[in-house]
């Protein structure tokens, strides 16, 4: 009796494999794209990348499947840029978070004839030495450097760097930017905030209790700019501290239009998603490609420029 | 011819001193000593021990606590949860959803929520006793399971891995308070009137108490601790875990009924976790879908460094508490002090290795086992 409740369980799902595979199928009658990017599953920011490019997949009807290491694990990475290979597809949209450790396995794949675009994390210079077509994304230490050259026009000589990308090259190089804007050494304003929501919120509040002067808090992404959101609050620092994030999410929009957080710096992780797409496409189908790569960020989002932003966030920007 | 009765031979006598050594939280209690010592010396003269440096490592040790305690249990009968991490995130998302996707009011959401998370442990328990599996394998399949479900469920009805708008819902409503409030806030407002504790010299909240109530979670964890210790060592039921994990086949010859014990145990486990998830979403105001990453590892660390041992039948509660608060203060602490940020990790690994270590040598210089 088990036993036929168990086949008859196997069967069913057999059966709805064979239909997903078969739906499948049917829908791929363009190009077969792959992105694949380095961040655990669930950030805010990658799901506007996967809007982005799904919007762009469907324009010129093709495809394209996202892959990540789910736990942010660059070996694991590596492995799903050579198993993408060998499957080969129309292309590949891939980012650089470690040209070390990437980058042999993006060489591959070019050797072996496949599109490659990069985006996001990396540099127009790495796409271009591992053979990429060419990058989209937003040079980290400028991205830091043009927000701390802003802080440093408010009167700002000193900061924190809410960092919770520490095994990632990104988080350092806008933590140094943004000294590098003010003019300062960078020196032991970076913390390791860890990924935990009370974690995050509790070593900001520590942090700035033992460095009263402090005059500015940036934050690298939404995981950490909503817990130092409410640290500022708690400690009703919210809106005399100078504040500054990485991306957009309907939070930051609304801190941003509540003057807790001064500018959101944007790299329009929306162009990082549809511009490669479409690029692929125009290339595949017309043989015609831009000279270079292209700087989506970065975008400087303030009170006074927030309302279409803000309409769009979390889906378009 | 009558003798003297003698003493039971049943019975062995033991000095007061040595059964205070053979408790399992020794080394924990010894451990504890030394971080705080070794935090005064390093940071005695920073805010670490001021009132606020001192609530803002306290609920950071009560997350770890809240955990520590279902953990500890779960452990003593010899079972392990390895979904907790997820089951954190899952149930932050499940609340999360049914307030602001379904529309219901707070407190009805948390309580759907508590309902499917026990029911998840349960499945758990009784998949781990049914098939005779492992635990670890089996909750090790449920970490995927719950995390793959939480980011489905986020991207499906919210189209985002985050949902927001929590703190709309959860203002005023009678139950969400009890997760994510603080307590006593009129009671820190009268003692920061009458400057008896720090209040605010710059900001928009000039004048205020810094110190502005005590987080829900630290409540919690105190009488959480209080209950578990008390069930575990003054109860009956306290005696059937034991003799669960200590030995299953002994215990079932003696009437306990292990593999309700244990299910029992993986449904607190798992009460637990949700406690906090839920408590995160409503203190953020948002359930994100990677909340609670490695929590469950973190949970075991804790109950380790509380004397517990990893085959189960022996351990405490307010060891695995303490072990919690070890953790939550070393991971806090340095933060208080100018030591290096990225160095925390080494600093972490080497203080939880000395206190299991001593943890272990301590037991077996004493207990005389192997």
């Amino acid at each position: 009796m088990k036993n036929r409740v168990l086949k008859a369980a196997l069967l069913a799902g057999l059966a709805v494999s064979a239909t997903l595979g078969f739906a499948g199928t049917a829908l791929a009658d363009g190009e077969k794209y792959v992105l694949i990017h380095h961040s655990p599953d669930s950030e805010t920011f990658w799901n506007t990348v996967k809007n982005g490019a799904s919007l762009a997949a469907k324009e010129v009807g093709a495809t394209v499947t996202f892959r990540n290491p789910p736990t942010g694990d660059l070996a694991d990475m590596v492995r799903i840029i050579q198993q993408t290979t060998a499957e080969k597809p129309d292309g590949i949209i891939v980012t650089i978070p470690d040209v070390e450790t990437v980058g042999g396995a993006i060489e591959d794949a070019v050797a072996k004839g496949i599109p490659v675009v990069t985006m996001n994390t990396g540099t127009a210079e790495e796409s271009k030495k591992l053979g990429a077509m060419l990058h989209v994304g937003q040079p980290e230490f400028d991205a830091g450097k043009g927000a701390g050259e802003r802080a440093k026009a408010a009167g700002i000589k000193s900061f924190l760097c809410v960092n919770s990308l520490f095994p990632n090259v990104a988080g350092q190089q806008r933590c140094e930017g943004f000294a590098a804007g003010l003019g300062v050494p960078l020196g032991d304003q970076m913390i390791d905030s860890g990924t935990d929501a009370t974690e995050i919120a509790n070593r900001v509040k520590a942090y700035l209790s033992n460095h009263q002067d402090t005059g500015a808090v940036l934050t690298l992404g939404p995981m950490t700019a909503l817990p130092t959101i409410k640290a500022l609050k708690d400690t009703g620092l919210a809106g005399t501290i100078f504040f500054a994030t990485f991306d957009l999410t309907p939070e930051i929009s609304q801190a941003i239009k509540d003057g807790v957080i001064n500018f959101a710096i944007d790299q329009q992780p929306f162009l990082q998603g549809y511009l490669p797409v479409i690029t692929l496409t125009n290339d595949l189908r017309y043989g015609v490609l831009q000279a270079n790569s292209v700087l989506s960020g970065p975008g400087f989002v303030t009170k006074d420029n927030l309302a279409l932003v803000e309409s769009l966030a979390g889906k378009y920007r | 011819m009558s003798t003297t009765i003698g003493a039971d031979e049943r019975v062995k006598h033991t000095s007061t001193l040595r059964r205070a050594l053979v408790r399992p939280e020794l080394g924990a209690m010894g451990g504890t000593v030394a971080v705080f010592a070794f935090f005064l010396i390093l940071a005695g003269n920073t805010q670490m021990f001021a009132l606020d440096g001192i609530m803002n490592w306290s609920t950071v040790s009560a997350q770890f606590v809240v955990l520590a305690v279902g953990v500890s249990l779960l452990m003593i009968t010899g079972e392990f949860d390895l979904s907790l991490g997820s089951m954190v995130g899952f149930s932050g998302m499940v609340f999360g959803l049914l307030a602001v996707y379904v529309g219901l009011p707070a407190w009805a959401a948390i309580g759907v929520t508590v309902l499917a998370c026990g029911l998840i442990g349960a499945i758990n328990g009784l998949l781990v006793i049914r098939t005779g599996l492992p635990s670890f394998i089996v909750t090790l399949a449920f970490m995927f399971i719950l995390r793959g479900l939480t980011i489905w469920s986020a991207i499906t009805f919210n189209k985002q891995p985050v949902v927001s708008g929590i703190a709309d819902i959860s203002a005023g409503d009678p139950v969400a308070w009890l997760f994510g409030g603080k307590a006593l806030g009129a009671l820190f407002a009268w003692l920061g009137e009458q400057g008896l504790i720090a209040t605010y010299t710059r900001g928009t909240r000039l004048g205020q108490p810094i110190v502005d109530g005590i987080p829900m979670l630290i409540i919690w964890a105190i009488v959480m601790v209080i209950v578990g210790q008390w069930v575990l060592t003054r109860t009956r039921f306290g005696n059937w875990i034991y003799a669960a994990g200590g030995d299953p086949q002994a215990a079932r010859y003696i009437g306990v009924p292990v593999a309700r014990v244990k299910v029992a145990m993986f449904i607190v486990a798992a009460l637990c976790a949700t406690l906090l998830g839920i408590s995160q979403a409503v203190e953020f105001g948002s359930a994100a879908s990677d909340r609670g990453l490695m929590k469950e590892f973190e949970a075991i660390i804790c109950v380790v460094i509380g004397g517990a041992l990893l085959t189960g039948g022996y351990g405490s509660v307010i060891g695995a508490a303490l072990g919690a608060v070890i953790f939550g203060v070393v991971q806090q602490g340095l933060f208080f002090t100018n030591v290096e940020s990225s160095l925390f990790r080494v600093f972490l690994g080497s203080i939880l290795l000395a206190a299991v270590i001593a943890n272990t040598y301590i037991r077996r210089a004493i207990t005389g086992e192997r």
